[in-house]
């Protein structure tokens, strides 16, 4: 039932132009900064090329490839996420959804899934385009699948957050600037960190991503964007119950 | 035909803050019957609606579908509802055949009875030609029979449809009320209306709400009855005087009217238009004109909601 929904949710996102402008867009800057980074590897490397234990080319290109990914992502996913709820109560097509034989729970989940996939869609280009490097060079593969996965999760936990913000308001686009303020403040929370917050520092969506960029997978890190996700998810399906009035 | 009870409603009430949209309201529905919601605009059909199928929890009270209480265990009950709401909840970018297709898995058909249900539910709403078209550029009488064709997809037991003919040409209303006829035959049916020739000529029962409570329910037959005349029109030539009228067997009243005709009165089921006639004949009155008054569904209906108005003088809606 889940999938159903999700696939559903998947057929309505390549309908409709926007999933295609998005990827398109999110391809092309991707694609621009890759070659920035392999560009300014290649200049470095004669100076750096003597100095022992020096950064490779997988730290060089894949991370910060990987960090401005993140980033871009981070501005498209509310685009995404906005009509998953709001849109349905908008055009009132939720009661179909309603007076089905399906849970809330199964709805949101279905939801999320649907939007997760086309996420994870954008990511396996942008993951493989590194890996055109191989043809030329060797790059650390540990550290590319720690970067990989640090993606992963960092998108899984925008997608949440942008659908709980979806079943907020029957408005996509106060869901978009909504999901987009939440995710820019979880974003830029470490800066604040840094004149001494420390708890600021650790709820910061950067302050975890960063560590796996490095090549570092810590347990903790894993399970804050597994917490964020399964809150936001419950958040969602609560408010849904709200919604209905079972509450 | 078994006549088993599909729906029990049982004290079902419903507030928004202060405000009770609907208000106790109790009824049954069984198999084989189209039930008719009636009620002026605001007066809770919809709200009622949305709680029999599962899209608001009712305040108070227990919904019972086949048996199975809604909110204990509504995926269950859910499975036997086919729910199209007053807007239809079309996808415009999907073509129809997608879209049924959709439905139908949301109500767990499975994979192979899938193209069978599909096809039953286009030929019964009349869509053969247009499986392959964007529901979007689909005009609203074939996208209200998309909506329909969503509810029945999965043959339930109950079919709610809220409004179904609003926004029709007068072609697709005698259609959508023949498939509405149909539906009852197996299936039992709530619609919800304000047009009252829509309920005379779909439905077995009645049930007028108002102010959200349940002012009336009968089936139509009775409601006829009640309907039945209890005056007659009568214009004569050369009118005698009134006493002459009286004198008639079970004449109680004759009233001159504006335009020259008599309106006699007589207790109900006692017609004195056989006499009426004999007497204008012998006495050469000169009979021109002889109708017994219907009073129609709709007078009833003012009569019963206007009533219950002027009784409760606080205005709500839903």
């Amino acid at each position: 039932m889940i999938l159903t929904i999700a696939g559903r949710e998947l057929r309505s996102l390549f309908l409709s132009p926007l999933a295609w402008v998005v990827m398109a867009v999110v391809q092309a800057l991707c694609g621009y900064f890759f070659l920035l980074y392999v560009d300014i590897y290649l200049q470095l490397v004669p100076r750096i090329g003597a100095i022992a234990d020096a950064p490779g080319i997988t730290a060089m290109v894949v991370a910060p490839l990987f960090s401005t990914a993140a980033i871009v992502l981070l501005l498209v996913t509310p685009l995404l996420t906005m009509r998953l709820i709001s849109e349905e109560r908008q055009k009132q097509t939720l009661p179909l959804l309603l007076s089905a034989p399906v849970s809330m729970t199964e709805i949101i989940l279905g939801k999320f899934t649907g939007v997760f996939v086309f996420e994870l869609l954008m990511l396996l280009l942008i993951a493989a385009m590194p890996l055109s490097l191989l043809s030329g060079a060797e790059l650390d593969l540990g550290l590319w699948a720690a970067g990989v996965l640090g993606m992963v999760l960092i998108v899984a936990s925008f997608c949440s957050i942008g659908l709980l913000m979806s079943t907020l308001t029957a408005q996509p686009t106060v869901a978009a600037v909504a999901g987009f303020g939440v995710l820019l403040l979880l974003w830029v929370l470490n800066t604040a960190g840094d004149s001494g917050n420390e708890l600021f520092a650790y709820l910061s969506l950067l302050s975890h991503y960063q560590p796996m960029l490095r090549g570092l997978v810590d347990s903790t890190d894993i399970i804050y964007y597994l917490i964020i996700c399964l809150t936001c998810l419950m958040f969602s399906i609560r408010q849904l119950h709200v919604r209905n009035g079972t509450q | 035909m078994t006549r088993d009870i599909l729906i029990n409603v049982d004290t079902l009430s419903r507030h928004y803050g202060s405000q009770r949209a609907v208000d106790g309201i109790s009824f049954e529905l069984r198999r084989g019957e189209v039930l008719g919601f009636l009620g002026p605009n605001g007066a809770g059909k919809s709200t009622t609606m949305r709680m029999i199928t599962g899209n608001l929890a009712p305040s108070h009270g227990r919904i019972t579908i086949n048996g199975i209480d809604i909110l204990d265990r509504p995926k269950a009950a859910k499975a036997h509802i086919g729910f199209l709401p007053e807007q239809p909840p079309l996808y415009c970018e999907f073509t129809v055949d997608e879209y049924l297709r959709y439905c139908a898995r949301l109500h767990r058909i499975t994979r192979h009875q899938l193209a069978g249900a599909l096809d039953v539910a286009r030929q019964r709403c009349g869509l053969g030609d247009v499986g392959g078209r964007l529901i979007g550029n689909l005009s609203k009488g074939y996208q209200q029979r998309v909506g329909i064709a969503q509810a029945i997809i999965h043959n339930p037991a109950v079919v709610v449809l809220d409004e179904p003919t609003v926004g029709l040409d007068p072609n697709q209303i005698r259609e959508i009320r023949a498939l509405i006829r149909e539906l009852g035959n197996e299936h039992g049916v709530i619609l919800s209306t304000h047009i009252l020739p829509e309920v005379q000529a779909t439905c077995d029962r009645v049930q007028i709400i108002n102010n959200g409570q349940l002012v009336l329910s009968d089936d139509i037959a009775a409601l006829s009855r009640q309907a039945q005349t209890s005056s007659l029109l009568l214009r004569l030539r050369r009118a005698p005087d009134a006493s002459a009228l009286l004198h008639i067997p079970h004449v109680e009243a004759a009233d001159a009217l504006d335009d020259g005709r008599w309106r006699i009165h007589h207790p109900p089921g006692k017609s004195p238009a056989a006499a009426l006639a004999e007497h204008a004949v012998n006495q050469g009155w000169g009979l021109e004109e002889l109708t017994p008054e219907q009073r129609s569904l709709e007078d009833i209906f003012m009569e019963i909601t206007s009533r219950d108005a002027s009784s409760q003088m606080t205005p709500e809606a839903a």
